[in-house]
């Protein structure tokens, strides 16, 4: 049966655990699991779809997951400053690394290594420029100044309806994106590209005008030309686009 | 004791008629396709019995609204009530392009109300994410035949042509069903709409989206009262939506809307214009025993509904259907586990996001049995008296009428029986999301992905 005295319920464990050697296992996977829900959440919130605005109630239920878990996290100690430099490689692993959750406790109590997680605890920005609701975005990103290319994706954002989570969703792109090119086309090797078909097409129809929030995805279709050039132009076209349709009305 | 008993039944005519598990369902009928490939146009996205039970509407993706008619009753077939045939279809909504978000404005129905009948016509509210239509559903049975002035195609004739005059007439004609848009109701949404309801007064009617409810007059279309606004001055620190609103179906100042916190909200119009302040709040203390990372998502409501007498209502949450009296706000008064089994899997249903399905729920006519939809085709009925519960599926399998369905069950852990089915062997793609009970009878609608299922119970 199940260990008595654990905080809270481990995840999907519905098989037996015997004795307290299994009871010693299952704490550290509980923080392994804890880890992957948070990861899992954030790609969540991050795929976005393409043309239709994501569904407001799921968005929030994750975003209160996330919280509930880095308020755990900070209440744990678990949740520090890290080296910039060293986010890398470690948040690639994080992000692909899904799988890690929803293993069987039987799995866990046989006590499988997973590559690259020694080093998690480390993972974590504690941002302290930003307010508490906005840490969410921060796990794995790499502490930028805000340049150029933010400020303008705020200025053709402006509707309030998107808020919170589009600017926690620019910061996450706009980290991602300060990246080398080799490491951004290793995270985007599991997506499906015709993601980015449609993109082209449409962009071709709406005469350069970027879809919603998925704009720093489409830069990442072609990284050869992801210069800050080419994105602040097609930003301002579609400013352009905007004041036309605003002046018309 | 005998005596007893049969007043005992007296008091309550429902134990007379029989409780949920007295009725044996039967396959009726199933509409729509019959292939696996699922058309994403044809998911059935909402249905709804008109007041009598005549009308039954279904609403899909693709903005099309499909209306069936019950046949009038064949005397001569007393073992089965009439069949559903179509009586019609057209489309509600058409997808359309906000230019300004660059994003789309999906055409998927979520909700069709139907108004009670006044005259010869039909009339509902059907909705998509962002505009409210009423619709006028009439039949044309005959037409006017024998124009001076025009041939009988139409065709205007020449004046100087006609030397005689007659008075047109009119002649019968197959009957034919228009549907025409009365009013349309636009701009007053800047969040999904999830739900609408018409008044007891029968002349206004709520919508709410995740953040706010406004309040219709059916006549006017370029005006609505926002009578909940829950947005915060800063989006950041948006940690709760409306899920669901309804009006109460006697009091036409009373209205709930539940929150994905889990929890309910009575409001009072008369109290002030805008309804930020409840007169009620309903909300069950949570279980720490079952304290995960996913009790607030499990929790949230997905449909609320009052029961016809409108001393109770019905929420749905992920795993539970809830009963509230009106009076008792701080834990419901029933509680029906629909799918217990699955709160070992929520980890995964996280993963895959079948954890943020939005089931509906529905009572029967006299409030003594409430349903809902699960997974695998599956479908729960828990009658209120008894405490009996049944599983049931809706499955071509069973498709020759009048056959009795035979009860399903899930093992959730160790041995499985015969017939049973393990919970790992669930199809969690199929979902039953929609379900509606006849008003005065014992008739169901049951969607599945793509089919609509009509079951009745057996008439010996």
């Amino acid at each position: 049966m199940f260990v008595r005295g654990l905080k809270r319920k481990c995840f999907d464990g519905e098989e037996d655990i015997e004795g307290t050697l299994a009871g010693i296992k299952a704490i550290p996977s509980y923080n392994l699991q804890r880890q992957s829900l948070l990861d899992m959440s954030l790609v969540k919130l991050q795929l976005c779809h393409m043309l239709v605005e994501p569904n407001l109630c799921r968005s929030v239920l994750i975003a209160n997951t996330v919280r509930q878990i880095q308020e755990e996290m900070t209440q744990d100690g678990t949740w520090q400053m890290i080296n910039t430099q060293s986010t890398g490689q470690t948040s690639l692993d994080r992000l692909v690394s899904t799988d890690i959750l929803c293993r069987s406790s039987r799995e866990q109590a046989e006590g499988k290594q997973v590559p690259g997680y020694s080093s998690f605890n480390k993972d974590f920005e504690d941002d302290q420029t930003q307010d508490s609701s906005e840490t969410m975005s921060t796990s794995s990103s790499v502490q930028t100044p805000r340049n150029l290319q933010s400020n303008v994706w705020e200025m053709e954002n402006p509707q309030e309806s998107r808020g919170n989570f589009q600017k926690s969703l620019d910061q996450i792109f706009e980290t991602l994106e300060n990246k080398n090119p080799n490491s951004v086309e290793d995270l985007f090797s599991e997506v499906d590209n015709s993601y980015y078909d449609l993109d082209t097409m449409l962009t071709g129809m709406m005469s350069n005008t970027k879809m919603g929030h998925c704009d720093g995805l489409e830069t990442f279709s072609s990284p050869t030309t992801a210069t800050s050039n080419s994105n602040c132009k097609s930003d301002l076209n579609e400013l352009d686009h905007i004041v036309e349709i605003l002046v018309e009305s | 004791m005998a005596s007893h008993f049969h007043a005992f039944q007296l008091f309550f005519p429902s134990l007379r008629a029989g409780g949920g598990n007295d009725i044996q369902w039967c396959f009726s009928q199933v509409k729509g396709a019959v292939d696996d490939d699922v058309a994403e146009a044809d998911i059935i996205s909402t249905v709804e019995f008109n007041h009598s039970g005549e009308l039954l509407a279904t609403g899909d993706k693709g903005g099309r609204v499909v209306i069936f008619q019950q046949e009038q009753e064949n005397k001569t077939q007393s073992h089965s009530r009439g069949e559903y045939n179509v009586y019609s279809t057209f489309q509600s909504h058409e997808p359309e392009f906000d230019y300004l978000k660059s994003l789309e404005i999906e055409e998927k129905i979520n909700k069709i109300r139907w108004l009670p009948q006044k005259n010869a016509a039909q009339f509902l509210l059907s909705t998509n994410d962002k505009t409210i239509k009423l619709w006028k559903i009439s039949e044309r049975d005959k037409r006017p035949e024998g124009y001076n002035l025009k041939e009988e195609d139409g065709r205007y004739r020449d004046p100087t042509t006609v030397t005689t005059l007659r008075v047109p007439v009119f002649r019968p004609m197959d009957l034919m069903v228009e549907a025409s848009p009365r009013r349309i109701f636009a701009n007053a949404h800047t969040y999904h709409i999830n739900s609408i309801s018409i008044n007891s007064d029968y002349e206004t009617y709520l919508s709410a989206d995740d953040l706010r409810i406004n309040l219709w007059h059916l006549e006017i279309t370029d005006r609505s009262f926002n009578i909940v606004d829950i947005k915060p001055a800063n989006m950041e620190e948006l940690t709760e939506v409306i899920t669901a609103a309804e009006f109460h179906p006697n009091s036409c100042n009373t209205f709930v809307y539940s929150s994905s916190k889990g929890t309910i909200r009575l409001c009072d119009m008369r109290a002030s214009a805008l309804c930020d302040r409840h007169s009620k709040l309903f909300e069950e203390p949570e279980d720490p025993s079952n304290r995960s990372f996913f009790s607030e998502i499990i929790s949230s409501i997905s449909d609320v509904k009052f029961s016809h007498s409108g001393r109770y209502m019905m929420t749905r949450d992920y795993l539970s259907v809830k009963i509230w009296d009106l009076n008792m706000e701080n834990r419901p008064v029933e509680t029906y586990q629909v799918h217990e089994y699955l709160r070992s899997k929520l980890c995964s249903l996280y993963e895959n996001d079948c954890i943020f399905d939005k089931f509906e729920c529905c009572w029967n006519g006299s409030d003594s049995i409430v349903m809902t939809g699960s997974y695998n085709n599956f479908f729960r009925m828990f009658d209120r008296n008894t405490k009996r519960d049944i599983t049931l599926e809706a499955s071509r399998e069973n498709n020759k009428p009048r056959t009795v369905l035979k009860p399903r069950k899930v093992c959730a852990s160790g041995k499985r029986k015969k017939d049973e089915i393990s919970v790992d062997s669930l199809d969690f793609n199929k979902k039953i999301l929609h379900t509606a009970w006849h008003p005065k009878e014992n008739i169901i609608a049951v969607a599945t992905t793509n089919n609509l299922y009509i079951f009745q119970d057996k008439m010996n």
